[in-house]
């Protein structure tokens, strides 16, 4: 599989990228910064990619330049069969409802120009004949709650976006994949208070491939995440004003 | 996130225990910035691994786990610190590269590895990591970050091998892979009625085989004391190992902390004497998977809750060649005379002394096994066992160590005013400390 991977630097992304290199995927890496993307490659490489794995400078704050990048990586993957997206900021809701720069980039990184990402990606997938579309949305974007207002919503729209996507377009071979990563420990989530259930980046990326071969549209990761979820889901609204998680 | 999360830690032991402040980060560089210590994967049994009483922040290193270069034709690695042993393995085995030296666990960091200048089964042929270690890169305690070789740097890269992360942060470590012939390992034991014949098979076996150790029975008693089992192994040649890979072995885990009586003289002894019935009289033989014979207690993860909430401490000291087998009855009248409760020996002949400034390993034997913590007793068991160990030209291994005094630290390092002298050099403000620096070293608080 020739995929690109916008924010395969750190974290889950890092996990995921590893594990498409060591089955044989071809990778191409977008992200913000030259020197990490080039030591991320590097470590791919040494653990063994088949082929040299490139990467073009992309920044989720600066739309203008998405289409470029993608057609870089489709110029040097010669075409490509996924793209997938874990990038995206994290920040407190305190701190997102006292600062309205940080709450305004938070929202353009995590909603506004991921969707713009994607339309580029969807379209030239389409154009392509098809393919992958796979997004990390959070667990976050399930239900409202305190902690995750911001951060929830701007997951929960990019859930809607894609699930309208893959009513429209799975006719034509357009395939979403939403990941719904619950508490995973990376640096996104270092320094947060750590729920009872807490898994490692390299867990939620296992889970997140087996979505990708078995065509699944919804995965959450790791899969216990969904119980969870569903039981958070069914609580109501008087309790949700009451508790604080 | 540079934000330090509170956080009890402990090293694999449990004991001691301390509130501090943890920072994780895939960049090694920038979380280094600010803390006094950087901790790996926490596999070192003492206090090696935790901050000074105080609050200030040690930084984890294992998010900064990146291969940056491998050639296959001189077998040069580098690596960020954070990669563990484990992860190395998983890409390189396969391939036919493993490290010249491993420890008995995988689950250890390349900066673990590097600060503690472990050992292995190997140690008679290939001596400790540290000797395949060609480069470090390093935050020093003035904060400047230098790449540091032997040539460049001698005395900040012999002071380092061993240093128990104490000269400086370990960001990145390029060292020397060795290249075997397959992934599996042929692998033969044998039993010994008693100490004496252990040893000198143990002696014999090294000769001609790359990696030996012996397990030893301490709680049979009468004659069944210092029986033992002695492990040999080499690479199997492709001829006669089996043509796939190994596969990644999935381990069960303990799922709890045991209650304190769970592992006690009256459980293990009967486990000790069924082991060594098991094996036999005859040699046994034959290809066994890598992992069961360099890693076999990573099969059952968190064994170190089978030792309860009171925790456990793994005393390891050697024994220079000419103490000879009076030396080893003193250390096992010791224990005897204390009632200490060793529940799992290991003995292993080391040949030369590491390349380090304060390196364990010097010729002679290895003694080490584990005792459960009961508070005030088990002080009372390292003392005596280190008056022995001082007493006869031989030291302790700080990456076990959790309750050696700084008298006798002193009194078996005669290294140790020299290694001091180093790393005041490159940190005058004494950035850098950790729990065991204060204990042992008189680094204040």
């Amino acid at each position: 599989m020739k995929v690109v991977f916008l924010g395969a630097t750190k974290g889950m992304g890092r996990a995921l990228a590893r594990l498409m290199a060591a089955r044989g995927d071809e990778l191409f890496l977008l992200g913000r910064d030259p020197v990490e993307l080039e030591r991320c490659a590097q470590d791919l490489d040494v653990r063994g990619a088949g082929t040299p794995v490139r990467f073009a400078t992309c920044d989720l704050l600066r739309a203008d330049g998405f289409g470029a990048a993608l057609d870089e990586a489709a110029q040097g993957l010669g075409r490509f069969d996924a793209v997938v997206v874990t990038a995206g900021i994290y920040a407190l809701q305190e701190d997102l409802e006292a600062d309205r720069e940080l709450r305004r980039r938070l929202l353009t990184v995590d909603f506004n120009n991921t969707i713009e990402f994607c339309e580029e990606a969807r379209t030239r997938l389409l154009a392509m004949g098809g393919g992958i579309l796979c997004v990390f949305g959070s667990v976050a974007g399930d239900r409202a709650r305190k902690p995750v207002i911001l951060y929830g919503a701007a997951k929960a729209g990019l859930a809607f976006y894609l699930e309208g996507l893959d009513s429209k377009y799975h006719s034509r071979g357009l395939r979403t994949i939403l990941v719904k990563p619950g508490f995973v420990r990376t640096g996104m989530t270092a320094g947060l208070r750590e729920p009872p259930i807490v898994s490692e980046p390299e867990a939620a990326a296992r889970a997140v491939l087996k979505a990708i071969d078995r065509d699944r549209a919804v995965v959450y990761a790791p899969p216990v995440w969904r119980a969870v979820m569903l039981a958070v889901r069914s609580l109501p609204r008087w309790l949700m004003r009451r508790v604080e998680f | 996130m540079l934000d330090a999360v509170p956080r009890r830690m402990s090293g694999w032991g449990c004991h001691p225990v301390v509130q501090g402040y943890e920072i994780a980060g895939e960049d090694l560089e920038a979380i280094t910035r600010t803390v006094v210590l950087t901790r790996g994967l926490g596999r070192s049994y003492g206090d090696a691994g935790l901050p000074p009483p105080g609050s200030q922040p040690v930084a984890v290193s294992t998010r900064a786990d990146r291969l940056i270069a491998f050639d296959p034709a001189t077998g040069i690695l580098r690596a960020e610190a954070g990669l563990s042993l484990a992860a190395l393995n998983r890409a390189f085995l396969r391939r036919g590269w493993f490290p010249p030296s491993s420890p008995g666990t995988q689950f250890v960091t390349l900066g673990g590895l590097v600060a503690a200048d472990v050992h292995g089964k190997s140690h008679h042929s290939e001596g400790t990591f540290g000797e395949h270690v060609t480069a470090l890169k390093m935050r020093v305690g003035d904060g400047r970050v230098l790449e540091v070789r032997e040539e460049s740097e001698p005395e900040l890269f012999r002071a380092t091998l061993g240093g128990m992360g104490l000269t400086g942060h370990i960001l990145e470590v390029e060292f020397r892979m060795r290249r075997i012939p397959s992934p599996w390992i042929w692998a033969e034991s044998e039993r010994f009625e008693d100490l004496d014949g252990l040893i000198a098979g143990l002696a014999e076996a090294s000769v001609s085989w790359p990696y030996t150790v012996a397990w030893m029975d301490l709680l049979g008693t009468g004659g069944a004391r210092g029986r033992g089992i002695l492990e040999r192994g080499r690479w199997a040649e492709p001829s006669e190992a089996p043509a796939r890979n190994p596969s990644v072995k999935h381990s069960l885990s303990v799922p709890i902390t045991c209650p304190d009586w769970l592992l006690s003289r009256r459980l293990v002894t009967p486990l000790n004497a069924v082991r060594y019935w098991l094996q036999g009289p005859k040699v046994k033989r034959g290809i066994v998977h890598p992992e069961s014979f360099f890693y076999p207690l990573d099969a059952l993860g968190n064994w170190n809750r089978l030792y309860g909430s009171r925790g456990f401490t793994q005393y390891q000291g050697v024994l220079p060649w000419r103490s000879g087998a009076c030396a080893y009855e003193r250390v096992l009248g010791v224990v005897d005379c204390l009632e200490a409760v060793p529940l799992l020996c290991v003995i292993k002949d080391f040949s030369r002394e590491g390349k380090g400034t304060l390196s364990f390993p010097k010729p002679g034997l290895s003694i080490v096994f584990d005792m459960p913590i009961s508070v005030g007793h088990t002080q009372a068991v390292v003392d005596a066992l280190n008056d022995v160990v001082a007493g006869e030209g031989g030291r302790v291994y700080l990456a076990k160590d959790a309750l050696t005094r700084a008298e006798h630290f002193r009194a078996m390092e005669p290294r140790l005013e020299h290694w001091l002298t180093v790393r005041r050099k490159w940190d005058r403000r004494g950035a850098i400390r950790s729990a065991m620096s204060v204990r042992l070293f008189g680094d204040p608080p």
